[in-house]
């Protein structure tokens, strides 16, 4: 476990999950920088700390190499690469923290994806003698493009050009003019030698200029709770419960996690698609009726009246109701190896709800190097972000992703390998 | 009523238990039949619990397996019955020594015996006999570093094989559970727990585990730096004599590959303080099946271990 004293406390049970992303390449140090978080913060036990000694000797890597902690299949230790998005997990008396580790690489776009679309918060490695490059831009584009809240760029081997100031101000103002352009809100660098330790957990003494904060207290201290759709209430069902037992002989519960929005006793719903109205009854859990509940909660509604109501069906409020859409314009990125081609048919699963969809056009893809749009491709590739048309086979009750990342989102399935080969959000619906 | 004025601030504990909530409520929508996998561990009386949270007050729309090694502490075969008899669900018991009779598996001799390897036939034929197609285990990312990559929804084939290049992307909380006939699926709602979440759930949510757990007097013997109890199943080799001792165990596998700790720890917030003293994993710490190589944990679930 961790360096906690009392782990039970009441402090400790409350402290709050964050969820977040890293990307960067092996060059800038990335599982350097994870293993200092992780070593820093005191994870690292006695027997791991032993295996990993013994492996960087036997490797001859003439320091206790931090990277060796994550760099998981014996696969990846051979070739010294990382071959898939790791998920690991730390904590401090102020954060229960969730990390998905992404490798960096043009050819891995979709692990940097898969991992960062759940996350509060990216952390993308730059190093400080190359500055912004073109990789940084394309792991800042996937940023915005996933809807991450918060990006803290980790500006890293300042102990390679002698922990300049002046660097890193180049560095921060490339930083801003492409947050600026991509439209991210919350972009802020932080200069550290995660190899040192400088800025990662501890001030360390390398930049004695840097007033800001550690990497670490940034985390700790960020507010997540304000990203949150508390507008807009969505409750996607994933299950009936009827209990047909004699003492819950009327028992009906609609068993789903909160998308957006509070719900409440007493609110008004309309359950799409078919667009019924009722009134919430109850909100429940084992342990008893709520309140109030937001996302991500996973709860049971019950409502006044004895309405059809199944899994893939959306609850929402009537005065605030999502898009109950046909057509989808959506960004996606293609995961498969085999290339999509126009017209192609696919199984679609968006909130609880699975249908089926034809791509009508491929309106534009992204040049990844340039960021810039290339209209009518042919064909989609593996790991190509691009802007598409869907036609559905049955309608689903939608709403944008810049609006919620819940039910803005979907997957599409290859129906005859059953492979995940894309992820989408939805930039308009009708 | 609870009283929630800030329903949108949540705890880590509420996160994680929503998430797994999410996910066995998936599993149960898009496959036919899925299994919930019960050790009587920590890990899997959380996920009975997060059972109970997911359908309460249906019923479970899954039958609740052990894989008996035989070699089990009869204290956790007691708790089994016990909760599963509470809970009124149904208990399917998979039977290691069956496998042995029928010739599916070969029981290894010698002091070093254990049936811990044993374990993985007898699951994949249970899985094939009762024609599961997906099954729900309490394994953990933090436990070791190749479930650091493994998916929450876990792809096996016809084998029961796993292939670590060739996992399926998981996306937001939008989980892919099709698969073709003869494929199944490994589930862990609690991937993203770690030993100190499920200890703080069991502390918040009160519940009962095996008195295995907590300080008692019993017959060890020492072995590679750790106490095993004395047991019918494990052959002492000479020089290793017993004694007794206050021990507790930080798992509950097979007695044959599972060590003990010494400790006077008898509640939940002693075990956790001790525990969060100690500098070794969990499972360098008391299994042995686990030491055998820096990959031993890759090389067994590449051929079906749980």
């Amino acid at each position: 476990m961790s360096a906690i004293s009392d782990p039970i406390s009441e402090e400790m049970m409350q402290a709050e999950l964050l969820r977040l992303v890293t990307a960067g390449s092996v060059d800038d140090g990335k599982s350097t920088l994870i293993g200092r978080l992780l070593y820093d913060t005191k994870q690292i036990l006695a027997d791991q700390m032993e295996a990993i000694e013994e492996t960087s000797q036997r490797r001859g890597d003439g320091y206790v190499n931090l990277a060796l902690l994550t760099d998981g299949l014996r696969a990846e230790r051979e070739q010294g690469i990382t071959i898939d998005v790791a998920y690991r997990s730390f904590v401090t008396p102020r954060r229960r923290f969730q990390l998905a580790d992404a490798p960096g690489h043009v050819q891995y776009t979709r692990n940097m994806v898969t991992g960062a679309s759940t996350a509060h918060v990216a952390v993308i490695l730059v190093d400080a003698r190359n500055g912004v490059v073109e990789q940084t831009r394309r792991h800042s584009y996937i940023a915005a493009m996933l809807e991450i809240p918060h990006i803290v760029v980790a500006v890293n081997k300042m102990d390679l050009v002698d922990f300049s100031q002046e660097r890193f101000a180049e560095i921060e103002a490339d930083l801003r003019e492409l947050a600026d352009a991509l439209g991210l809100h919350d972009m802020r660098a932080i200069p550290m030698s995660a190899l040192r330790g400088d800025n990662v957990v501890e001030a360390g003494d390398g930049m004695p200029w840097w007033t800001g904060p550690t990497l670490l207290e940034h985390l700790e201290t960020l507010d997540i709770s304000a990203d949150k759709n508390l507008e807009d209430r969505r409750f996607p069902v994933q299950w009936v419960i009827r209990p047909m037992a004699d003492e819950f002989h009327d028992y009906r519960g609609y068993a789903g996690q909160v998308a957006g929005g509070v719900w409440r006793p007493g609110d008004e719903v309309v359950v799409l698609p078919s667009g019924r109205r009722s009134r919430v009854a109850a909100v429940e859990t084992l342990d008893g009726e709520l309140e109030a509940v937001a996302a991500p909660l996973s709860v049971t509604i019950r409502l006044e009246d004895d309405v059809d109501v199944g899994r893939g069906d959306m609850l929402a409020d009537p005065d605030r109701a999502p898009i109950v859409a046909r057509e989808l314009t959506a960004k996606l990125c293609w995961m498969s190896e085999r290339p999509l081609e126009g017209r192609a048919t696919l199984g679609i699963k968006h909130t609880t709800r699975n249908v089926r969809a034809i791509v009508d056009e491929l309106v534009s893809v992204v040049d990844i190097t340039t960021l810039v749009d290339q209209p009518s491709p042919s064909k989609l590739e593996l790991n190509d972000l691009a802007v598409v048309k869907l036609r559905l086979s049955e309608p689903l009750a939608v709403d944008t992703f810049s609006r919620n990342r819940a039910t803005g989102a979907f997957i599409l399935i290859d129906e005859s390998t059953n492979e995940t080969v894309g992820a989408g959000m939805i930039l308009e619906a009708s | 009523m609870t009283a929630l004025t800030q329903p949108h601030v949540l705890s880590h504990l509420d996160e994680l238990e929503a998430e797994a909530i999410h996910i066995i409520r998936e599993i149960a929508a898009e496959r036919e039949r899925p299994v919930l996998l019960f050790s009587g561990g920590k890990d899997s009386i959380v996920l009975l619990r997060l059972a109970e949270k997911a359908f309460r007050p249906g019923k479970f729309p899954f039958p609740v397996m052990h894989v008996d090694t035989g070699h089990n502490f009869a204290e956790v075969v007691e708790y089994r019955d016990r909760r599963v008899a509470e809970l009124g669900e149904r208990l399917i018991v998979a039977s290691v020594q069956e496998s042995i009779d029928k010739g599916r598996a070969v029981e290894q001799t010698g002091p070093r015996a254990s049936r811990n390897q044993l374990q993985t036939v007898t699951l994949l034929d249970a899985i094939q006999e009762h024609q599961f197609d997906a099954a729900m285990g309490g394994a953990r990312r933090d436990e070791e570093k190749a479930r650091a990559k493994e998916r929450i929804f876990s792809f096996r084939d016809d084998f029961g094989q796993w292939n670590p290049r060739a996992q399926r992307p998981e996306l937001w909380n939008l989980y892919n559970a099709r698969i073709r006939k003869g494929e199944q699926i490994r589930v862990f709602p609690i991937s993203n727990w770690t030993e100190l979440d499920v200890w703080q759930y069991v502390a918040r949510e009160n519940l009962e585990l095996p008195s295995i757990y907590f300080s008692h007097k019993r017959e060890v013997f020492r072995r590679d730096n750790m106490l095993y109890a004395v047991s019918p199943y494990v052959e002492r080799l000479p020089g290793e004599d017993p004694f007794e001792i206050d021990v507790r165990f930080r798992t509950v596998g097979d007695m044959t590959c599972t060590g003990g700790v010494e400790s006077t720890a008898s509640t939940i917030d002693q075990v956790v303080a001790e525990i969060a003293a100690t500098r070794i994993t969990e499972r360098g710490e008391t299994r042995a099946d686990d030491r055998v190589s820096e990959a031993a944990m890759e090389d067994r679930k590449r051929v079906g271990y749980f």
